[in-house]
C-alpha cells in the first residue's frame, strides 16, 4: 500500500510540473479577446504585425534577419509578393513570380543611386504570373541607401506606392537603431582596449625607478622583478580572448604585488584565502587587477604612511553556483555618494578608469544584478564584493565579448 | 550492538565533516604566498573528492546485503558503478569539462542555446537528485534503527538536518576537502574491519561454502520476524517455533513443516538448528518494492542483469553531484586524468562490500529472511567477533556509514538546490539557495516516510536507469554530434527520461505484479536509454534548420585542448596531434 502511494507521487510530480508549465503559459495574455471596434481591431493587428517583424531587423540587413521578417512586412502591405534587396542582390522573396528576381535587380540601379522611390511595369511571359507592377522603396541611414523594399501587384496603385514608403521608412528606423546598437558594442570594445593600454604611466616609471635602484645592490633581485614586470604587462597586453580564468587574473595579480612590494616594503602586506575550486571560473579579463590597485593606492594613502602599514586581504569563495570574490583594505575609505556618483558615471574619477569600468563590464556580462557592491566610508577602508556566476553563455577563458 | 561505541562514533563522524566543511579553507589556504594559495586542485585530490561523494549508502551498505541475499550475481552492481567512469572517460569528462559547464543544465545551454532545453534538464537533475536522495534517507533511518533502538524515521531526519544546516548556512565552502576526508573515512570504515573479519574467517577454518545454494545456518540461530512474511520451502524444515505459523499459535513447539509455502506471522520466532538450509522468504504480500525487483529478476535474470548493466554504465554521467565536481579540474587533460583517478579509487573501494557479503552468507544468513539484510555490513563485526573488539570495529562501520550518508546527501542536495535556486525559483539570492536547500531535502524525506522496504542499491539503481536515459543521450550527442537540435534534445530526454520515469513510478507502485511487463517496468534502461537516443536522433533529423547558429566553434571548443583553441576557436580540423582531434569545420 505504502509503495503505490509512493509511486503515485512519483507519478504525479512530473505531472504537476508539466500542468503548473503549461498554467504559466497559459497565462500569458496572448491575445486580447473582445477588443472594441473593428476599427480598433484592425489597428491592433496592424501594430502586432509590425512588432512582431522588428526583433529580427535589429540585427542589420542580413539574408536571414531580411528572411524572417519578409512574411511579416508582406502581410503588412497585403501584396501578392514582396523582396528586400540589399546594394547588389536580392535578400529574400516572398510570395510569388520569384522569377522576376534579375529583373527587379536590374531596375533598381536608379533607385538605389538616386534614393527616390519609383513603379514600373514587370515585363512578364508567364500567363499566370499575377505580377504586373512593381513599387521600389529605398532603405536608408543618415542619407546612405542600404537597399530597397520592393512590393510587387497585379495594378499600379497610389495607396500600395504610398504604403510601400511608409513601410520602408519604418523599416530603416530599425535598420538605424541596428546601427547604434552596432556603434555602441564599439564603443565599449573601444573602452576595454583603452583599459588594456591603461596601465598607468605612474606605475611604470615607479617599477622601472625600483628596478634601477636594485641593479646594482642586488642584481639577482633586479632581474626578478624586471621578470615580474615583464609577465605583468605581457598579460595586460595581450590580444586574444576577452575572457581569463581567476587563477591567471590572480597570477597577473601577484606579479603587480611584487612590484608594489618592491617598492614600499613592510607598509603593505597582503593576505589571500582562495578556495581552489574557484579557480578555474571564467571572468572578464583585468577585472580584478584594477580593484586591487584601487585597495594598494587607498591603503598607502591612508595610515600606512604613519602607522605600521597597511594590510588588503583578497578572498574567493566558493558559494554554489557563483564565486565570491572580496577585495577588503584598512585605507582612506572614500565618502559614500562621492562613490555612488563616480560609478553612476556622473564625475570622472581622478585616476584611471578603475572601478566603473568593472562595474560596468561586470553588468555587461553577467546582467545588473552582478555589479560591484562596495562598503567604504571615509577612514574606514573599503571591501568590494564581485559575485563571479561559474557558467554563463558565451563566457570562457577563450571566448570573445561580442561574438557577432 | 552496543550504542554505547556506535553512536559516539557517529556523532564524530558529524561534526568532523561539519567542521573541515567550514574550516578546512581558512587552516589550508590563509597565506600570502599566491603560489601556495592559487595552486589548482590535482588530479588525485579532486579524484578522491569525487569518490567520497560517489560512494553512497548503496555502495556502502546495499551491496553486501543484496549479495547476501541474492548471491554472485549481484557482483554486476559494484562492477557497473565503476564501469560507469570508464565511459565518462572515454566519451564525456574532458570535453564537458571544457565546455565550461557547471551544472548539466549549463552543458544544455553551452550546447544548444536554448532556455527551454535548459529547463527541461533541470527537471531532470531534480528528478535524479531525489531518486538518488531517497534511499541515502532510508539507509540512514536503517543503520540508526539497527544501531539503537530509535524508529526508523529518525536517521533519516538526522541526515536531513545536518545537511539543510550546514549546506544552507554555507558550511560545505571547502568541500573539496571534506569530501576527500569522507572518502578516506569510508575506506578505513570498510577496510579495517574487513581485515579483522578475514582474520576471524581464518580462525573458523576458512569455511568456502559461502555461495553454496541454498545457504545454511552454521549454528543454532533464534530469528524474530518483524513483519510478517511467506516462506518458500523447497524441502521440509524442521524448527522450532514460538508465534503463529499458518494461523496456528505455537508455543516453544519443534514443527516439521512440508515443502510449500507457510505464512509466518508478525513477532514470531523462529529457531532453527544447527546446518539447516535457510528458507527463501516471498514478501510478495507485503508490498514494497524490494520483492517486485527481486522478483523481476529470478523471472527474467538475463534481462534484468543487462538491464542493470546498461543503467549502471550509461547513468553515472548524468548524476548532477558527480557532473559539478568535474568543473574543479583546471582543464581537460586534468578532467581526464581525475577519472582515471577515480576509477582507480572506488575500484578499490568496491572490492571491500562483497567481501562481507559473502561472509554475511556465511555467518548471519537469517538476515536474507527479514528484510533489514542491508544491515549485514553493520551486524558482522558484532556476529564473527563480538566483545570490546567487535563493538569498537561496529562502531568504525557505523560511522563510515554516516559518513556515505552525509557526503552523497549533501552533494545531491547542493545540486537540487542549485538547479532550484537557478531555474525553478523566481529571483536569484542567498536567501533562496536555502529555501532551495530546505525543498530538495523536504521531497525525498517526505518520500522516505512514504516508501517502506526497499534494498538501497536497487532504488540506486532507477535513479541510475532514469540518468541513462534523459541525460546520457543528451551528453553523447551533444559532444559528438554536430547535427543535435534544441527540439531533437527536448524530445530525446522527455520520450527517454519520462518514460523510465513513469517505468519507475509504476515499479514503486508495484503495478503489475508479474510477467513480461513487469520485468520491462523494473529495468527500464534495457528499452529506455535507446528510445531516448533514436527519439533524439530522429527529431534532430527531422528539424535540420534548428541546428543552433554556433555549433562547429562549440564543438570545436569541446573537442580542442584548451591552447589551441584559444587561437583557433572555429577553424577545427587541425593536422596537430592531440587525443582529441576531430574533424570540425564551418558550415
Amino acid at each position: 500500500m505504502s509503495g503505490f502511494l509512493a509511486g503515485l507521487c512519483v507519478a504525479v510530480l512530473p505531472l504537476l510540473a508539466a500542468g503548473f508549465w503549461l498554467g504559466r503559459r497559459a497565462a500569458r495574455p496572448e491575445r486580447l479577446g473582445g477588443l472594441g471596434t473593428p476599427v480598433e481591431h484592425a489597428t491592433f493587428e496592424t501594430l502586432h504585425t509590425a512588432s512582431l517583424a522588428a526583433p529580427p531587423l535589429r540585427a542589420g540587413l542580413t539574408e536571414e534577419t531580411a528572411g524572417r521578417s519578409a512574411r511579416r512586412l508582406r502581410t503588412l502591405l497585403g501584396t501578392d509578393a514582396l523582396c528586400l534587396t540589399d546594394q547588389k542582390s536580392v535578400l529574400v522573396w516572398d510570395g510569388v513570380g520569384e522569377h522576376h528576381r534579375a529583373e527587379i535587380m536590374e531596375r533598381l540601379a536608379g533607385p538605389l543611386e538616386t534614393g527616390r522611390g519609383e513603379a514600373f511595369r514587370l515585363s512578364c511571359d508567364a500567363p499566370d504570373c499575377p505580377l504586373r507592377w512593381a513599387v521600389v522603396a529605398p532603405l536608408t541611414v543618415d542619407d546612405r541607401v542600404h537597399g530597397a523594399l520592393v512590393a510587387c501587384a497585379p495594378r499600379e496603385s497610389a495607396v500600395l506606392v504610398r504604403a510601400a514608403g511608409e513601410v520602408a521608412r519604418w523599416v530603416s528606423v530599425q535598420l538605424e537603431l541596428a546601427d547604434l546598437d552596432q556603434s555602441r558594442t564599439r564603443l565599449i570594445e573601444a573602452e576595454i582596449k583603452a583599459l588594456r593600454a591603461q596601465i598607468s604611466p605612474h606605475f611604470i616609471f615607479n617599477s622601472l625607478a625600483v628596478i634601477a635602484s636594485f641593479v646594482r645592490t642586488d642584481p639577482e633581485r633586479a632581474r626578478e622583478l624586471l621578470l615580474e614586470f615583464a609577465d605583468f604587462t605581457r598579460y595586460s597586453f595581450r590580444r586574444h580572448g576577452d575572457f581569463t580564468t581567476l587563477a591567471e587574473e590572480l597570477h597577473a595579480i601577484d606579479h603587480y604585488l611584487a612590484l608594489v612590494r618592491a617598492r614600499f616594503g613592510d607598509r603593505l602586506s597582503v593576505t589571500l584565502q582562495i578556495a581552489p575550486e574557484v579557480l578555474p571560473v571564467a571572468l572578464p579579463f583585468l577585472c580584478l587587477q584594477p580593484l586591487v590597485e584601487n585597495a594598494v593606492k587607498h591603503g598607502l594613502e591612508g595610515k600606512g604612511a604613519a602607522a605600521g602599514g597597511s594590510h588588503i586581504s583578497i578572498t574567493a569563495q566558493d558559494a554554489g553556483a557563483e564565486a565570491l570574490v572580496v577585495i577588503e583594505d584598512d585605507g582612506v575609505g572614500m565618502d559614500p555618494v562621492l562613490l555612488r556618483r563616480i560609478l553612476a558615471g556622473e564625475v570622472s574619477p581622478s585616476g584611471g578608469i578603475g572601478l566603473s569600468n568593472v562595474d560596468d563590464r561586470l553588468r555587461q556580462v553577467y546582467g545588473d544584478d552582478h555589479g560591484l557592491v562596495i562598503e567604504t566610508a571615509l577612514g574606514a577602508g573599503m571591501k568590494i564584493t564581485a559575485r563571479l556566476p561559474k557558467y554563463q553563455p558565451g563566457v570562457h577563458s577563450a571566448g570573445r565579448l561580442f561574438e557577432n | 550492538m552496543n550504542e554505547n561505541y556506535a553512536v559516539p562514533a557517529v556523532a564524530l563522524v558529524v561534526v568532523a565533516t561539519v567542521f573541515v566543511g567550514a574550516f578546512g579553507l581558512r587552516i589550508s589556504r590563509t597565506t600570502s604566498d599566491f603560489y601556495v594559495a592559487s595552486r589548482t586542485v590535482g588530479p588525485r585530490l579532486n579524484a578522491t573528492a569525487i569518490s567520497g561523494e560517489y560512494l553512497s549508502a548503496a555502495s556502502f551498505l546495499g551491496i553486501a546485503g543484496l549479495v547476501l541475499v541474492q548471491g554472485p550475481d549481484m557482483l554486476w552492481y559494484p562492477v557497473g558503478y565503476t564501469a560507469g567512469y570508464l565511459l565518462l572517460l572515454l566519451f564525456v569528462a574532458a570535453p564537458l569539462r571544457r565546455s565550461g559547464a557547471y551544472t548539466l543544465p549549463d552543458f544544455a545551454e553551452a550546447r544548444l542555446a536554448s532556455q527551454a532545453v535548459r529547463r527541461l534538464a533541470g527537471a531532470f537533475v531534480v528528478g535524479v537528485g531525489w531518486l538518488y536522495l531517497l534511499p541515502q534517507l532510508q539507509g540512514a533511518g536503517l543503520t540508526l534503527a539497527v544501531l539503537t533502538d530509535a524508529p526508523d524515521w529518525a536517521g533519516g531526519v538526522i541526515v536531513a538536518v545536518v545537511v539543510v544546516a550546514t549546506v544552507a548556512a554555507g558550511g560545505m565552502r571547502s568541500i573539496t576537502f571534506v569530501q576527500a576526508f569522507q572518502y578516506w573515512l569510508k575506506l578505513t570504515a570498510m577496510l579495517v574491519p574487513a581485515l579483522f573479519l578475514a582474520l576471524a574467517w581464518q580462525g573458523d577454518g576458512a569455511p568456502r561454502h559461502a555461495f553454496d545454494e541454498p545457504a545454511t545456518f552454521r549454528e543454532q540461530r533464534v530469528v524474530r520476524v518483524a513483519d510478517g512474511l511467506d516462506l518458500k520451502l523447497r524441502a521440509p524444515l524442521t524448527v522450532t517455533v514460538t508465534g503463529t505459523v499458518d494461523g496456528r499459535p505455537h508455543t516453544d513447539q519443534v514443527l516439521h513443516l512440508p515443502a510449500g509455502t507457510h505464512h509466518i506471522d508478525r513477532g514470531t520466532r523462529l529457531t532453527f538448528a544447527k546446518g539447516a538450509a535457510v528458507p527463501q522468504a516471498d514478501r510478495g504480500t507485503n508490498g514494497g518494492m524490494s520483492t517486485s525487483l527481486a522478483e523481476g529478476r529470478e523471472e527474467r535474470p538475463l534481462y534484468a542483469t543487462y538491464g542493470l548493466i546498461l543503467a549502471t554504465f550509461l547513468g553515472t554521467m548524468g548524476l548532477p553531484h558527480v557532473v559539478v565536481r568535474f568543473y574543479t579540474s583546471p582543464h581537460g587533460v586534468a578532467a581526464r586524468r581525475t577519472t582515471v583517478a577515480v576509477l582507480g579509487l572506488i575500484g578499490a573501494f568496491y572490492l571491500l562490500p562483497p567481501v562481507y557479503g559473502a561472509l554475511g552468507r556465511l555467518y548471519a544468513p537469517e538476515l536474507a529472511l527479514t528484510s533489514d539484510a542491508d544491515a549485514a555490513v553493520l551486524l558482522l563485526p558484532d556476529r564473527m567477533i563480538g566483545g570490546l573488539g567487535g563493538d569498537l570495529l561496529g562502531a568504525l562501520v557505523a560511522g563510515g556509514a554516516f559518513a556515505a550518508f552525509l557526503s552523497t546527501a549533501s552533494g545531491l542536495t547542493m545540486a537540487v538546490a542549485g538547479v532550484l535556486t537557478q531555474d525553478v525559483l523566481p529571483s536569484r539570492g542567498v536567501r533562496h539557495f536555502r529555501l532551495g536547500t530546505v525543498i530538495a531535502m523536504a521531497v525525498p524525506l517526505a518520500a522516505s516516510a512514504i516508501v517502506g522496504g526497499l534494498p538501497v542499491a536497487d532504488a540506486v539503481g532507477l535513479a541510475f536507469a532514469v540518468s541513462a536515459s534523459s541525460f546520457c543521450p543528451l551528453l553523447v550527442l551533444g559532444i559528438w554530434w554536430r547535427r543535435l537540435t534544441p527540439p531533437g534534445a527536448a524530445a530525446g530526454m522527455l520520450v527517454g527520461g519520462g518514460s523510465a520515469l513513469l517505468a519507475v513510478a509504476a515499479t514503486m507502485a508495484s503495478f503489475p505484479g508479474t510477467g513480461a511487463l513487469h520485468a520491462l517496468l523494473a529495468w527500464p534502461a534495457l528499452w529506455s536509454v535507446p528510445l531516448g537516443f533514436l527519439t533524439m536522433i530522429l527529431v534532430s533529423l527531422a528539424t535540420p534548420g534548428r541546428v543552433p547558429a554556433g555549433t562547429a566553434a562549440i564543438l570545436a571548443r569541446f573537442h580542442l585542448p584548451e591552447e589551441l583553441s584559444g587561437a583557433h576557436a572555429g577553424h577545427g580540423g587541425h593536422g596537430l596531434g592531440g587525443p582529441a582531434r576531430t574533424e570540425v569545420t564551418r558550415t
